[in-house]
């Protein structure tokens, strides 16, 4: 029984942290361009099948290509801010969404076009034994994604408050209007929060492939439970992202086990549902 | 006024009416010319489109809601109208309005507690709601059928007369499309609809100039998906069998993307939408390869260069060339 429960959750976290890393990339978007950025799902999807191409195509050893694959999202997010929403101009709230909808569909595009309609397998960062822990095994791919998961957390940390660039991202999340007063260069902190949402979106479809499969449209339904988590934690808030990331994989886990699990896919939309009618700012978020 | 300022004064004042008496006639004549039944179940399947369009497109654009997920009530309809028709043996046309009715009671349920969210917020909720509704398709195969579908579904008649070719569905799908047509015409001029288009303009002026903004939203969201609950028993008796796959949250897009191209808050546009989406895949064999691609290519252009949809874009752009010119010739 307590066996059982430790199994699901450890599956819970591991499910989780990724979730957690998506959601991190919503916020950053949306706390300095007040944007919610459907193109997140697709820069999982992208992430794995970069990392893909950098092993079997370039040959590289794993940590070279986790680090290109993660580099690659965020220099494509780059572009897609660059030519794909900056020249719109718009403060239409209609408008920004559903252009944020087509540039998905079109990254989505470009990825069934250049890697094909068909599932691929990515191996694991290391070979795949598992580990005895507390009477439950576990896959060591879930160690690398908790790891990975925290050092991302502790880079974006040091970055939002021990650098200028990060604190002017604060200060444009704080106050758009006062940041462009004091001369903050709007254009660099939007196409930074790009390429950080693509980094984390890319490291989060790195680290989740080879435990899922890898096909082009695997980040949609990743980046919709990852949005879910963002609000559940309360949208735009960090901590919030990763609270609501672990505590959506925990929830799905518990209810996969002990309910159903052919349902496992909606307790998410449920959770974002229900948050959004009981406390629409969610678990940490401001009044 | 002379005669001809008459005639000119009359078709000025009843331009929109005459303009639906001329689809019409275009309409009716239509299966005399063109015989071939695959073109015929296309353009059934652009009427079937248009009025899920219709609807969404009160909803976007005279409301300036957001839903990523009319593709449920679609579905709902046509999921609706086949278990109605095929386990509990309830004639189509009956089954069609109490499956409508039932639709209007979710939308009701659904609409009171989602629509108080707004922007990016609605458009989750929407989207995860369709997500639900498909993944309880495929789950629930007792009486969905899962994965495989849905078939045998049988066709629309009165009395002995059955529409089961496209000709006569032609005749039948068209009809119910213009009545959609005329009533969502009528409804955009009536006070509603004025108090609707406030509330795309601005939620709060609208509130303050007496709009009940709950409630009209609400009223709007059931709207919308009634028509698409009526499109979606019309497509299941129209192709007799039904997959969770036409359902999809992709589906739910591409109604998006029809009404964003037609122009958002353009009844008119909302036909046009219809057609130039259903209709891409017929004029580019290469599609299939780059469908996603073309479909997002084209939101993204019209959204970035002709916001208000193609066609009332265009003719915005030209109007404004024509003005421009005219003061510089009188300047001159």
């Amino acid at each position: 029984m307590l066996q059982d429960f430790i199994q699901y959750l450890f599956a819970g976290l591991t499910n989780g942290a990724i979730y957690a890393l998506i959601a991190l990339g919503f916020c950053v978007v949306n706390n300095t361009m007040g944007i919610v950025n459907f193109v997140q799902v697709d820069f999982v999807s992208l992430g794995g099948m970069l990392m893909f191409s950098a092993l079997f195509a370039l040959g590289l050893p794993m940590i070279p290509g986790l680090l290109l694959a993660i580099a690659g999202v965020a220099l494509v997010a780059m572009v897609i801010e660059r030519f794909g929403l900056r020249p719109a101009r718009s403060d239409n709230h209609l408008v920004l969404i559903f252009l944020t909808v087509g540039l998905s569909i079109i990254l989505r595009g470009v990825i069934k076009l250049v890697w094909g309609k068909n599932r691929m397998a990515l191996p694991p960062l290391t070979p795949d034994k598992p580990v005895e822990i507390l009477g439950a095994s576990v896959l060591p791919q879930a160690l690398w994604i908790f790891l990975l998961t925290l050092i991302a957390i502790a880079l974006l940390t040091w970055f939002f408050y021990r650098t200028s660039l990060g604190l002017s991202m604060r200060a444009v999340a704080s106050n758009p209007t006062a940041a462009a007063v004091v001369g903050i260069p709007a254009g660099r902190v939007r196409l930074t929060s790009y390429a950080i949402a693509g980094a984390l979106g890319g490291l989060a479809g790195v680290l989740v492939t080879p435990i899922t499969t890898l096909s082009y449209d695997v980040g949609v339904l990743l980046g919709l439970k990852g949005f879910a988590a963002a609000i559940f934690g309360g949208f735009g808030s960090f901590p919030g992202a990763i609270l609501g990331g672990l505590g959506l994989g925990l929830l799905e886990s518990l209810s996969a086990g002990y309910i159903s699990s052919a349902y496992k896919d909606v307790v998410a939309f449920l959770v974002l549902l229900l948050v959004l009618f009981v406390r629409p700012t969610g678990l940490m978020g401001k009044e | 006024m002379n005669n001809k300022e008459r005639i000119i004064y009359f078709i000025s004042l009843h331009r929109t009416g005459l303009w639906v008496i001329v689809l019409s006639l275009i309409l009716l004549l239509y299966p005399l010319f063109e015989q071939n039944p695959y073109t015929l179940g296309l353009t059934n399947l652009i009427a079937i489109n248009a009025i899920v369009v219709l609807g969404l497109n009160l909803f976007i654009g005279y409301s300036g809601q957001i839903s990523l997920g009319h593709a449920a009530f679609f579905g709902l309809g046509a999921y609706g109208s086949a278990v109605a028709t095929v386990y509990f043996s309830v004639p189509a046309w009956p089954a069609l309005i109490l499956v409508a009715a039932l639709v209007s009671l979710v939308a009701l349920v659904i609409g009171i507690p989602i629509l108080r969210l707004s922007g990016h917020y609605l458009a989750m909720a929407t989207l995860g709601m369709n997500f639900v509704f498909h993944t309880i398709l495929l789950q629930w195969d007792e009486v969905t059928g899962g994965p495989s579908g849905f078939a045998g579904i049988p066709s629309l008649t009165i009395g002995s007369f059955a529409f089961d070719n496209e000709v006569r569905l032609h005749y039948l799908i068209w009809s119910v499309t213009l009545l959609c047509l005329l009533l969502c015409l009528n409804l955009v001029r009536s006070g509603v609809g004025r108090g609707m288009a406030a509330l795309a303009g601005d939620e709060v002026a609208a509130a303050a100039l007496g709009v009940n903004t709950r409630q009209t939203k609400v009223k709007v969201f059931v709207l919308s998906a009634v028509l698409a609950s009526v499109a979606g028993s019309l497509f299941a008796h129209t192709y007799t069998f039904i997959s969770p796959d036409s359902f999809d949250i992709f589906v739910a897009t591409d109604f998006v993307i029809m009404v964003v191209v037609g122009g958002m808050g353009s009844i008119w546009g909302s036909l046009f939408g219809a057609g130039l989406i259903s209709m891409l895949p017929e004029w580019m064999d290469l599609f299939q390869t780059y469908k996603d691609f073309v479909h997002g290519a084209i939101l993204v252009l019209v959204l970035m260069f002709l916001p208000q949809g193609l066609v009332t874009g265009l003719i915005d752009n030209a109007r404004i060339r024509l003005a421009l010119r005219k003061r510089h010739h009188a300047e001159h």
